[in-house]
């Protein structure tokens, strides 16, 4: 329990709330941006400094900003938020109850395997031994991933394509 | 349709080949283009320290000239505030007294000449009309920038010329003699 | 001799490695406009100090005297934070570029470089990834629309751009195996063998990082999110005084970093033709101590990496008045059919050739 380690679990449900709480959607995606930083910063911590930088670009730096992207054309604010119903946010109350209560009882009985200092590879984190893991032991998943990504990657490729006969303005 | 002249450029739009696609040919060609004006002679005039030289036969200050003896030439006939066609040129004439032969020539005399430099539009006009060589438009001077506009009604005090004869406008209306000769070659050139 | 713990060394290298890269962005402004008079037969600005050397002095001057101007309805916070997050972004990722090799006296020994991390490449791209987000929160937060419109343009722009340099990138990792930029900067040093330095092996490649480094940095002829023409000042219509200032500033900070990551990727970073035999000569016929012999490489090889550095800065600013803006469609048919299927083609070429041993 370092101090930097309680610094950032601190920042991350900080802005985890923030994000929840928030009434201006922009706000609560910046909380939520936020959120990744401290989750990459708890990488670093473990020393998975791959992992980090991968959250970051990935997440951070590409998906949150399609978020902002669209939460920016939709120009939502108080006025347009439709009238939720009493009933609803019951419910709605209930539901996130229900499922916090069950993520404690899942979480209750966890045993964290003993870490024995000696034997332990502090290097696990770092992108070589990653990618002999993923090249290995996982190394079919890893291969259909990539497939798929490379199939959405030409599908958005042959969207922008012009077709024949579509007008060149 | 019948063209009209033959210099009418034939355009053809057919596709592009691969290079043209690529655009890289192109962009080189304009990177060249630009490099060659990296190196050519600039053409800005730096101002305080240069400037750009004068047209010979360029209208600026107005000036009220002396005679050969310093007296004041102009006898406020008027004639040029009539000839000015921006109305810019008012003046006071005045009787030469006794004892004031060597300030003025003529017997009348103007006690104020007053040139607005806001409406003057320096065509010259003033120039022509005089018909005691008085008023000329100076080739080498202009009327500098003010902030106040009772400062471009230039009187007597600021258009007379000096009377040292050292301290006049060197080229006032006179031309070089180079450059009278360049402007008589010019004229003759052209045909009236 | 001060003798200094190994980071204290360290923190002086950060400390020289921010300012350098404030000072060249500085004098990139004005760069930029003696350039561009240049290249249109003028001679640019000329009266502040010799030469108008003092010239960014006296714009700084300007900015920070101006009016601080914030336009109704805006969100005065984000209003703020927006141009604050475009220059620690900017500044962030000269932190991991290796700017010369190590340096020893007595037995200290460091590297002119802010910080050594595994991830160094990951870290700049990361680190640029996040600068849109600048833009993005200015743009937003003016409560305009031609801010908006920029922002948003710079958004999806910097998205799509940033997929195709990800993938010429990745071209690179396969050849140098490694995403320290120390490591493979070191790796286009093999003693003998000086011609291999990146660009040899990845032509390619390197001409779509071109291409994708003006799109990240919004520089002509992708400078869609600021054209004046249609969005009077894009995201930074709104702003004045020194937040302006810092969108400007990073912009030219973000050239620097992304010209100095282009050297150390493709151009050697600090390394020059025929260093080993120069130190070699100079330990052996010239009497030098190795270690000495090794700082004088290290201290050319840092200047020839700076002189790389402005070579590129110089090539940004004579793109930018030779070429004339896309339109938006183009911007983006370029990046998504051209240069992606490109990347990908450029990681096949180069699997294909480490597979045939062509390269190693």
């Amino acid at each position: 329990m370092s101090p930097l380690f309680l610094f950032l679990s601190f920042v991350a449900l900080l802005s985890a709330l923030g994000v929840v709480f928030a009434k201006n959607p922009i706000h609560s995606v910046l909380f939520l941006i936020l959120t990744f930083f401290s989750l990459s910063g708890h990488y670093l911590l473990l020393n998975a400094q791959f992992l980090a930088a991968v959250n970051i670009i990935v997440y951070a730096g590409a998906i949150m900003v399609l978020f902002l992207f669209v939460i920016m054309f939709l120009n939502l604010n108080v006025d347009t938020e439709p009238h939720k119903p009493a009933l609803a946010k019951i419910a709605a109350a209930i539901a996130g109850g229900s499922l916090f209560v069950i993520m404690i009882v899942a979480l209750r009985d966890i045993q964290l395997p003993a870490v024995n200092g000696t034997t332990f590879d502090s290097q696990i984190g770092m992108v070589d031994k990653l990618g002999m893991v993923l090249f290995t032991t996982y190394k079919l998943p890893f291969e259909l991933a990539s497939i798929l990504l490379l199939v959405a990657m030409v599908g958005a490729v042959m969207l922008g394509k012009r077709e024949t006969g579509e007008r060149h303005f | 349709m019948q063209p009209l002249t033959n210099r009418a450029k034939k355009l053809e739009k057919k596709p592009m080949t691969l290079a043209e696609r690529a655009y890289l040919p192109a962009i080189f060609q304009g990177l060249s283009i630009t490099m060659r004006h990296f190196f050519m002679k600039k053409a800005t005039v730096r101002y305080p320290e240069e400037v750009r030289p004068f047209s010979p036969i360029f209208r600026g200050l107005h000036v009220l000239k002396r005679d050969e003896q310093g007296r004041e030439r102009c006898t406020a006939c008027g004639l040029c505030a009539v000839a000015c066609p921006a109305e810019a040129i008012t003046m006071v004439a005045g009787e030469r007294k006794k004892g004031e032969e060597g300030l003025y020539r003529e017997e009348k005399y103007a006690i104020s000449y007053e040139v607005n430099m806001l409406r003057c539009i320096f065509c010259g006009l003033c120039e022509e009309a005089c018909p005691k060589a008085a008023v000329y438009l100076q080739a080498d001077k202009m009327a500098p920038p003010r902030f106040e506009r009772d400062e471009f009604i230039y009187g007597k005090d600021r258009l007379v010329e000096p009377v040292d004869p050292t301290k006049r406008s060197v080229r006032g209306i006179q031309l070089t003699p180079e450059q009278a000769a360049a402007l008589s070659n010019k004229m003759a050139q052209q045909p009236a | 001799m001060i003798e200094l713990p190994a980071l204290g060394w360290q923190s002086i290298v950060i400390f020289v490695v921010f300012a350098v890269s404030l000072l060249i962005a500085t004098y990139c402004t004005y760069a930029e406009r003696v350039i561009a008079a240049f290249l249109q037969d003028r001679v640019g600005p000329d009266r502040a100090g010799p030469y108008g050397l003092a010239q960014p002095l006296a714009d700084a001057v300007k900015m920070f005297t101006k009016e601080e101007f914030f336009p109704g309805g805006a969100n005065k916070a984000l209003f703020v934070f927006g141009p604050c997050l475009a220059m620690i972004t900017a500044l962030m990722s000269s932190a991991v570029i290796p700017f010369g090799n190590n340096i020893s006296f007595g037995n200290n020994a460091f590297f002119l470089q802010g910080i050594e991390v595994n991830i160094g490449m990951l870290w700049v791209f990361g680190v640029v990834s996040l600068g849109v987000y600048g833009v993005m929160i200015g743009g937003w937060a003016s409560n305009n629309k031609f801010s908006l419109l920029g922002a948003i343009r710079a958004a999806s722009q910097n998205i799509s751009y940033e997929l195709a340099m990800g993938l010429s990138l990745i071209a690179v990792l396969m050849i140098s195996g490694t995403l320290s930029l120390r490591e493979i900067t070191i790796q286009q040093s093999i003693p003998g063998e000086w011609a291999m330095w990146n660009i040899v092996r990845q032509p390619l490649g390197f001409i779509i990082f071109l291409v994708c480094a003006f799109a990240e940095t919004n520089r002509t002829p992708f400078d869609l999110p600021e054209c004046e023409t249609e969005l009077v000042g894009g995201y930074h219509t709104e702003y004045s005084s020194m937040k302006l200032g810092l969108y400007l500033f990073s912009e030219y900070v973000n050239i620097f970093v992304v010209s100095a990551v282009m050297s150390v990727l493709y151009f050697g970073g600090f390394n020059f033709p025929f260093q080993y035999e120069l130190r070699d000569w100079l330990a052996s016929s010239q009497g030098w101590e190795l270690a000495s012999a090794q700082n004088l490489i290290t201290a050319l090889g840092t200047v020839l990496l700076f002189g790389k550095i402005f070579a590129f800065i110089f090539f940004f600013m004579w793109i930018r008045w030779t070429l004339p803006r896309f339109r938006y469609d183009q911007l983006m048919r370029l990046g998504w059919t051209i240069l992606i299927p490109l990347a990908v083609v450029n990681i096949l070429i180069t699997g294909g050739l480490i597979t045939f041993g062509v390269i190693k």
